[in-house]
């Protein structure tokens, strides 16, 4: 294990991370401003993966397919908002578990209705397929870098849009105290629904991008859900830098584990156990990392609320 | 009901009993053999949305790791028939106390936390318990593991009828359920609920929160780890698919369309549910998206469950 490779699987973390914070930026907005549990936010990942992957292979151009899964996405999720989500704002939580389960089955068999149930092969854009020699030793595809730099521009932008812009400032009264934000004016609803919207194209971008390097298949929203909640949880619910900071975490900690613990394990353990251990213990670093997090602090890195 | 058929609703219970008890004799003379597996397995995951619905309905802990606790249940059956073990009793008791003991650990540390936390970090060690069992390898790993040889269930109980395994299971099911209606009445259970309504009033009246709740929890689990040792047996096959999120998400949906913290709320939301399901594959590809739907229809217009539709019926009769 030499430090070539240490580095490599230092920028698959990033490049992992940062598509996580992708889609649990969206996540974590909806659920401090409007307190909705929000699990059919898996498939607006899916949706966007699958109309970039379908988009691509017919028009041959990566950024036109990027682009209309984002426009795609936000429109569905701006009808899924004002049909559903928005009935849903100050119901219980298990009920917003119960409709957007719901709705996670009515978009896999959407899906599946439209495109099939076999998995789709997204392509890589030809002008990305071929490695990036960052120094002597390591070539490093090139899509991935592009992943990264794709990953930090939009976090750049939102981080901008949320501490310098005036919707940023409704948004940050919204997750930090709504009652009290809406008492001094601001309305709530449809920062909301602009919110949603935003969270949506977030999630589709992320799912346009990660159709090259992942499988493209139903059910691979509900997939994606579960470490998107633990980077919420762990960042604070609400906080958008809480869920960078925790996504760059969880995405370095599951890249870690997966590429160090089974080799470390071998090295130090019968061959048998460490077979059987080593995937088990890549497989729930992030959600010790959860469990240990929250054990420390009961509400994330980063409370939005105080 | 209650009020104007006092007899009706006591013997209610013994007559969906009886039909249950008797439908394996009937179910030929219907051509329904193949329905009489189905009905078995309705019991079984009744048995487990009941002890979900006992610590969410009346404990108001939003667990959203149950299916953990069946898959530990059901690798505590795959462990003891892998060490050579063919008695079903030692089986199911086994996977009823090996979910207890995780319930007792993973309570523990959970209970500390609520609201969303609490369902996060359940969720979180269900997770840790599937990616578990995929890396197993012993037992299966990913492709699961075959029961090939059944297990015994005791003398006079094997050979007797075909359909035995079926009326132990109605027999459990129908156990688990009276015990927990009964503690639910209790002074336990009503403790249970002062906690759901108000954890800070029964702080201060001094009752031992944490406690009761942990106990509530050990208790939904082990009867969950049972009812997923029940299921080993049933498939004759346990995969890591059993204990995935979704698997727990899907129960905590059966119970609440049922109707949360209501007596019938469990085993009416998982036969609704099962048999819908089974209905809708018989006739289509795409039988999710009803489902889902009925799931946008009762939480805009029952969102107390299938259960108090009934009540809500017979409670304005009784008033007429």
């Amino acid at each position: 294990m030499d430090a070539i490779f240490v580095f490599e699987q230092l920028l698959n973390g990033l490049g992992y991370g940062l598509m996580l914070f992708l889609i649990a930026a969206g996540l974590t907005l909806v659920f401090g401003i409007m307190d909705t549990m929000n699990l059919a936010h898996g498939s607006l990942y899916m949706a966007g993966a699958y109309v970039a992957a379908r988009v691509h292979e017919a028009s041959a151009s990566f950024a036109l397919a990027v682009a209309v899964a984002v426009a795609v996405t936000v429109a569905v999720a701006a009808v899924l908002e004002v049909l559903v989500v928005r009935r849903l704002y100050r119901r219980d939580h298990l009920v917003q578990v119960l409709a957007t389960f719901g709705i996670i089955l009515i978009a896999d068999d959407a899906v599946k209705a439209i495109w099939g149930v076999a998995p789709l092969l997204a392509s890589t854009p030809a002008a990305l397929a071929g490695p990036v020699q960052l120094f002597a030793g390591l070539p490093y595809p090139s899509y991935r870098l592009l992943l990264i730099g794709a990953g930090l521009a939009v976090a750049l932008g939102l981080y901008l849009l949320v501490n310098n812009t005036r919707i940023g400032m409704l948004v940050r009264a919204g997750a930090s105290n709504r009652q009290m934000a809406e008492f001094m004016g601001v309305r709530v609803g449809a920062v909301f629904a602009f919110v949603f919207a935003l969270g949506a194209g977030l999630a589709a971008l992320a799912g346009a991008l990660m159709a090259p390097i992942s499988a493209v298949q139903i059910g691979m929203g509900e997939a994606i859900l579960i470490p998107a909640l633990v980077v919420i949880v762990i960042g604070g619910i609400g906080s958008v830098r809480g869920a960078f900071v925790a996504a760059l975490l969880v995405g370095l900690v599951d890249t870690a584990g997966r590429a160090f613990l089974p080799p470390a394990l071998r090295a130090v353990l019968p061959p048998s156990v460490a077979a059987d251990l080593g995937p088990a213990l890549a497989g729930i670093a992030m959600y010790l990392l959860m469990a240990a997090v929250l054990t420390l602090k009961p509400a994330g890195l980063f409370p939005a609320r105080g | 009901m209650h009020e104007r058929f006092p007899g009706l609703a006591r013997r209610l219970p013994w007559l969906v009993l009886a039909l249950l008890a008797a439908f394996p004799l009937l179910a030929p003379a219907f051509g329904l053999e193949y329905y009489v597996g189905f009905v078995r397995r309705v019991l079984i995951v009744a048995i487990a949305a009941t002890s979900l619905n006992f610590i969410l309905g009346y404990g108001g802990m939003a667990a959203l790791g149950h299916a953990g606790f069946i898959g530990v249940g059901a690798y505590t059956v795959v462990a003891l028939v892998e060490a050579g073990f063919s008695s079903a009793w030692l089986a199911w008791g086994g996977a009823a106390v090996v979910a207890g003991l995780a319930a007792a650990a993973i309570g523990a540390v959970s209970l500390r936390t609520r609201g969303v936390y609490f369902i996060m970090i359940t969720l979180a060690f269900a997770q840790m318990l599937y990616y578990l069992a995929v890396s197993l390898r012993t037992w299966g790993g990913d492709d699961g593991y075959g029961i090939y040889t059944p297990l015994e269930m005791g003398a006079w109980l094997d050979g007797a009828h075909p359909q035995v395994f079926y009326w132990v299971v109605l027999a459990i099911a129908a156990l688990v359920f009276a015990l927990f209606s009964r503690v639910a009445h209790s002074r336990y259970g009503h403790a249970l609920r002062g906690i759901r309504d108000n954890e800070t009033r029964m702080v201060a009246l001094g009752y031992p929160v944490y406690r009761l709740k942990l106990a509530g929890f050990v208790a939904a689990g082990a009867v969950a780890g049972l009812a997923g040792g029940l299921l080993a047996s049933h498939n004759a096959f346990v995969s890591p698919g059993m204990m995935h999120w979704t698997q727990s998400a899907l129960l905590l949906v059966m119970v609440m369309l049922g109707g949360l913290g209501r007596r019938w709320g469990a085993p009416l939301g998982v036969a609704l549910w099962l048999t819908l399901e089974e209905a809708l594959k018989m006739h289509t590809d795409y039988w999710h998206w009803p489902l889902g739907v009925l799931l946008l229809l009762v939480v805009f217009h029952a969102p107390q469950g299938v259960a108090a539709l009934f009540e809500r019926r017979a409670g304005k009769e009784a008033a007429r």
